[in-house]
């Protein structure tokens, strides 16, 4: 694959918790990034839903957050750590269809449990830590070919 | 199908521009929880739902699906409705509700999605 990119393309983002208004802002100004240099759409799809759920995450569950996104000639690697209450059990976390959501954020259309195995899902390589009391980091790789 | 035919179909009022209804679907996902229209959706398809806030829209054009249905005579916000025609995924209004409007396109031909 022929990409118009030269050198580490850097995008930084602050998501604030319970901001719906601009939920999916941040993926989908990443999205655009990786189709103007001309990554193929079914790899664009995979790195713009894996973020956009991690996005939701922070908007749903913390106080605020970051999310940092780095593409190489070879990938895109993607960084969210959240002030969040962090995950007791990660290993239950990753269980589809397990959530800790409140009935407010089900009623918008979110917290079917599905988030997080589908970020892992999407993703070549993913890496999740978290401190209970302190916030949680996921990091995600999506390979190019 | 066309998206003209699934207009007629579910007798749906249309929040679009005339040239986007010739939008080929290939098929349809009905749903309220947004991580599963991300975890099941095939790109190409329709998206029922009653859900009518901007952040399905947004869903919508991640996911890369083609069209939204809102049911149960929903109509959606400004804000909902500029964003859809910014992101150009057309919007159609239809009286039925999920059930009833996923069997009519199903019937139609219109198949679910494929679950992966």
């Amino acid at each position: 694959m022929d990409l118009n990119i030269n050198e580490i393309i850097e995008g930084s983002f602050q998501i604030i918790g319970g901001n719906f208004a601009n939920a999916g802002e941040a993926s989908m100004q990443m999205k655009s990034k990786l189709m103007e240099i001309g990554v193929h759409e079914a790899i664009v799809r995979r790195a713009a839903i894996a973020t956009f759920e991690a996005e939701m995450n922070v908007i749903i569950y913390a106080a605020a957050g970051r999310l940092h996104y780095y593409i190489s000639p070879d990938k895109i690697t993607i960084k969210i750590d959240d002030m969040g209450p962090g995950i007791e059990n990660i290993e239950l976390a990753m269980q589809e269809g397990y959530s800790t959501a409140p009935d407010w954020v089900r009623e918008m259309g979110w917290g079917a449990g599905m988030g997080l195995p589908n970020m892992k899902k999407n993703s070549d390589e993913f890496k999740i830590d978290s401190v209970v009391g302190e916030g949680t980091t996921i990091q995600m790789i999506i390979n190019f070919s | 199908m066309t998206l003209k035919e699934i207009a007629e179909i579910l007798e749906a009022e249309v929040i679009a521009d005339s040239d986007e209804l010739d939008v080929l679907i290939k098929n349809a996902c009905s749903a309220d929880m947004m991580s599963a229209v991300l975890y099941y959706h095939t790109p190409d398809s329709l998206l029922i739902t009653g859900l009518t806030q901007p952040h399905v829209i947004r869903t919508a054009e991640i996911a890369g699906i083609k069209s939204i249905v809102f049911v149960l005579d929903k109509k959606p916000g400004v804000e909902t409705i500029e964003l859809a025609k910014l992101k150009k995924i057309p919007i159609l209004c239809t009286r039925f509700c999920m059930y009833t409007a996923s069997g009519k396109l199903y019937e139609a031909g219109l198949p679910g999605c494929l679950f992966k």
